[in-house]
């Protein structure tokens, strides 16, 4: 029953790691840029959520109302200031910006906040279960996070089917010189995917911060985790980013339940073993990355 | 178009006028720092070993990224490889010291030929967090391993045969012919055929495979190459420090300086990592009062150099690649051409 | 009245001239076709029209407004649409999906989903299926209703006909009546020389990057037009 539990738990885990991946996909897809900073970003997220709880007392699900916006302003920013002026230049240059704003970030939140680890206290819902069978529980805030993070996924396949930008995204991602022939400004087009990407791991790094102690350096695996997602779903398919953080949750729940250091070591090696025998991910939907 | 007036045949050169000064130069500055043990202090030949370490990382960081075009976050494996390595082999095994750490280099090499399978499965962005994945799995494979001291680490205590003095002096030279080597190495790899496939890959990877040049096996030599000098690193680090654990070796903010290393001193050139492992450790010594900001600083000109100088401190020192202290190109050289009545235009560096 | 004014443009590839003080205007409700053969410049042209490349000297002015310098994407609210060399149908988007992201700029007129399925029976047959998928003649075929929907006033078509059968290129131009029937103002750059003068009210031929020959499509003889075109 214990194997059962641990599963199920990796279930709901996966729902918070897709919607920690969701992001990292949609920038992929749309302009191929690997955000580097986008754990890290999460964080921030988090740290947001806690401030708000800890000095205002405010619900943390209520945080979202300002997380969300103030994340995807952020979001916008960074892509109109560094990573637009990275794609121009080319070759390396959006990973190493990437990679520079990770470490300038991480780094003014250790300066601002030490290495001390914080939480966020969501109340009640924070710790309540419902009881399934006798031995089986299911947590109240992992249930909502699974199904928020399905819900963001569904969203966003709606947004990028039927609505004018999100087609204009697809368009630009096919071939971004075609695109403008249509009259889409590149620029805007890749701000508000960023955008987008961004204000969805506010979402995902105030759902962190209620789960787990975190810290400034937790970006790297959270970073790690959203990555691994990814590549076990399959790049190019947002469905498969689910899947991949089911797939990688519950690897990490079982390793755990066979040993308590062994749970982040399992995901990798399921990782590894997924690059190793299937590297197109689980549901390949692109030829090409 | 009108055809260039020259006098005579055109001859192929490696060396330019500053290559030779180039060398003029570097050979006695390596002279002066061989004498080091007998000029200088103890406490700064230890500073002068990490900076040595940090050269050497930067430069095979480069050999990776600037040559290879693949930019790695998890180099760190190799120097944790290098630098349990050395300790391992040294100290339950026996061997002298100084010839464990070619061995734990093979090693290195040898290990990073199945990875790099592994890891060339991704490209771009996706190999970058690959790379550093296979690197936290290294390092939590040797947490679990107990004849390795777990999480607690290692000491190194073959060397305490030796006084201090000699001890740390040899230790300095192993790590100045370390960094020889190393650059030797790139540059010798860059002046060869395989280099000259780089650039052509770096150009346009498919026209450069259509043409005879070998893509994969070309950048698996490289990232061999490379991860064997971070094993080299690794040796010096653990022999200068003499004690480690898996959250120092295998830490990601070596990647974080390879990185900053490469980009601010000039990426794609063997001369860049030299000067921008010297400028890096100079601001980690000046900026260590700030704590944390030095690391915010460099990240805001890491970016700043990517985005408005990307040719780098060396860039902009050789006038945009005018100067090479180390000739890896061609050029073309008219032995007469002083002596022509119309000057052919310099090709664009 | 003139709709498009070219100016004395030159187009540089970095050292490379491609086009030499390049003059040509377009009436509003006329059909203009340039022609010349492969390297004339043609493309060249296209590009700096659509605002794909920027010209090193000269003018170009779109309804008296002076475009030069304005990137491609403002230029479709415009008016101008481009169906670019090679088709360039988004490959991952469905057919419907492509005429979609024409209409992104939002321009009202009479063409819309439902007049391009009209005019195009073969795009409407195939309005599903994905764009990788489709056959030479379809995606020029999507190219160009995808450009309409756009409700241009002037529309510019890039070498329709390379590399599709003539019976194909002869379907495609069938629907010509029903574009300028509209009063749409067209530009089309074309090698096959037969198929331009059947559709075009002028006819303009480049060497080189140069105007050779400029006339109505009448009064131009196939002599005159192939001294032209070949340089001869």
């Amino acid at each position: 029953m214990d194997w059962l539990n641990a599963v199920l738990q990796g279930l709901l885990l996966g729902g918070l790691y897709a919607l920690l991946a969701a992001g990292l996909s949609l920038m992929f897809g749309v302009m191929r840029i690997v955000n580097l900073a986008h754990g890290v970003l999460a964080v921030v997220a988090a740290y947001m959520g806690y401030f708000l709880v800890h000095n205002f007392h405010i619900n943390a699900f209520l945080t979202l109302i300002v997380v969300i916006p103030v994340m995807a302003g952020i979001g916008w920013v960074l892509q109109m200031g560094l990573f637009n002026p990275s794609l121009k230049s080319g070759g390396l240059a959006p990973i190493l910006v990437a990679f520079g704003i990770a470490v300038v970030i991480t780094n003014l939140l250790q300066a601002f906040f030490t290495a001390d680890t914080r939480s966020i206290d969501a109340g009640m819902l924070g710790v309540q279960s419902i009881q399934v069978t006798d031995t089986i529980y299911i947590g109240v805030f992992p249930l909502i996070t699974f199904v928020v993070g399905v819900l963001v996924i569904a969203g966003l396949q709606v947004y990028l089917n039927r609505t004018r930008d999100g087609l204009a995204m697809r368009a630009a991602s096919d071939d971004k010189d075609a695109a403008q022939l249509m009259g889409i400004d590149n620029r805007r087009i890749y701000a508000k995917a960023t955008a987008l990407a961004i204000g969805i791991v506010g979402i995902a790094g105030v759902f962190l911060g209620i789960r787990t102690q975190f810290s400034p350096t937790y970006g790297d695996a959270t970073l790690i985790f959203a990555f691994e997602a990814v590549i076990i779903g399959g790049l190019g398919s947002l469905w498969g980013t689910l899947i991949g953080g089911i797939v990688l949750g519950v690897a990490q729940t079982v390793g755990a339940q066979i040993n308590p250091s062994y749970g982040v070591l399992f995901g990798n090696l399921v990782f590894l073993a997924i690059l190793a025998f299937r590297p197109t991910g689980l549901l390949q939907k692109a030829v090409n990355s | 178009m009108s055809a260039p007036a020259t006098v005579g045949p055109v001859k192929v050169r490696r060396a330019t006028k500053s290559s030779w000064i180039g060398l003029a130069v570097i050979v006695p500055i390596l002279i002066v720092l061989a004498l080091g043990p007998y000029i200088i202090s103890r406490g700064l030949q230890q500073n002068l070993v990490i900076l040595f370490s940090l050269i050497v990382l930067g430069t095979m960081w480069n050999l990776l990224a600037g040559y290879g075009g693949m930019v790695s976050i998890g180099q760190q494996a190799y120097i944790g490889i290098g630098a349990y390595g050395l300790v391992y082999i040294a100290d339950s095994l026996g061997i002298d010291p100084f010839l464990a750490v070619p061995v734990a280099v093979i090693i290195a090499g040898l290990l990073s030929l199945p990875i790099s399978f592994l890891a060339f499965r991704l490209s771009g962005g996706y190999f970058a967090i690959g790379t550093w994945v296979i690197a936290e799995v290294v390092r939590l494979i040797t947490m679990q391993i107990d004849a390795v001291g777990g999480g607690a680490g290692l000491t190194l205590t073959a060397l305490n045969v030796l006084s201090p003095g000699r001890r740390i002096a040899y230790v300095y030279w192993l790590s100045l012919a370390a960094v020889v080597i190393a650059v030797l190495v790139t540059y010798l790899i860059m002046r060869s055929r395989l280099g000259l496939g780089f650039t052509a890959i770096r150009d346009d990877a498919t026209a450069a495979g259509s043409l005879g040049v070998r893509v994969t096996s070309s950048k698996r030599i490289v990232y061999l190459v490379s991860s064997m000098g971070c094993a080299l690193a690794g040796s010096m680090i653990a022999a200068n420090t003499l004690h480690i654990t898996p959250e120092s070796v295998y830490s990601v903010q070596y990647s974080a300086f390879m990185i900053f290393i490469v980009v601010i001193g000039g990426m794609g050139t063997i001369e860049g990592p030299i000067i921008g492992a010297i400028v890096f450790y100079a601001l980690q010594q000046w900026l260590s009062d700030y704590g944390v900001w030095y690391l915010v600083i460099l990240g805001v000109l890491a970016i700043v150099v990517v985005l408005l100088a990307p040719r780098g401190l060396w860039g902009l020192l050789s006038l945009n690649g005018r100067i090479k202290l180390f000739p890896v190109g061609y050029r073309l050289v008219n032995p007469l051409e002083r002596f022509a009545v119309v000057k052919t235009k310099e090709p664009a560096a | 009245m003139t709709l498009l004014n070219v100016d004395a443009v030159d187009v540089h590839y970095g050292d490379f001239q491609a086009l030499y003080g390049l003059s040509l205007h377009v009436q509003e409700g006329e059909t203009l076709a340039v022609i010349g053969a492969n390297g004339a410049g043609k493309s060249t042209l296209m590009k700096a029209l659509a605002g794909l490349m920027t010209p090193t000297n000269g003018t170009i002015t779109f309804d008296g407004r002076d475009i030069t310098r304005v990137p491609s994407y403002k230029r479709v609210p415009m008016g101008i649409a481009l169906t670019p060399e090679g088709r360039r149908i988004f490959p991952s988007l469905s057919v419907e999906e492509n005429l979609k992201v024409g209409a992104h700029s939002g321009r009202p007129g009479p063409w819309n989903l439902a007049s391009v399925y009209e005019a195009f029976p073969l795009v409407a047959d195939r309005r599903d299926r994905v764009g990788v998928n489709l056959s030479g003649g379809e995606q020029q075929a999507a190219a160009i209703g995808r450009a309409l929907m756009s409700n241009p006033r002037l529309l510019m078509l890039d070498e329709v006909s390379l590399g599709l059968a003539p019976v194909v290129v002869e379907q495609i131009y069938a629907a010509m009546p029903t574009i300028t029937g509209n009063g749409t103002t067209v530009l089309l750059v074309e090698q096959d020389v037969n198929q331009a003068l059947k559709v075009a009210d002028r006819v303009q031929c480049l060497l080189e990057g140069r105007t050779v020959l400029e006339g109505t499509a009448g009064s131009l003889t196939r002599d005159q037009i192939a001294s032209a075109y070949f340089g001869i």
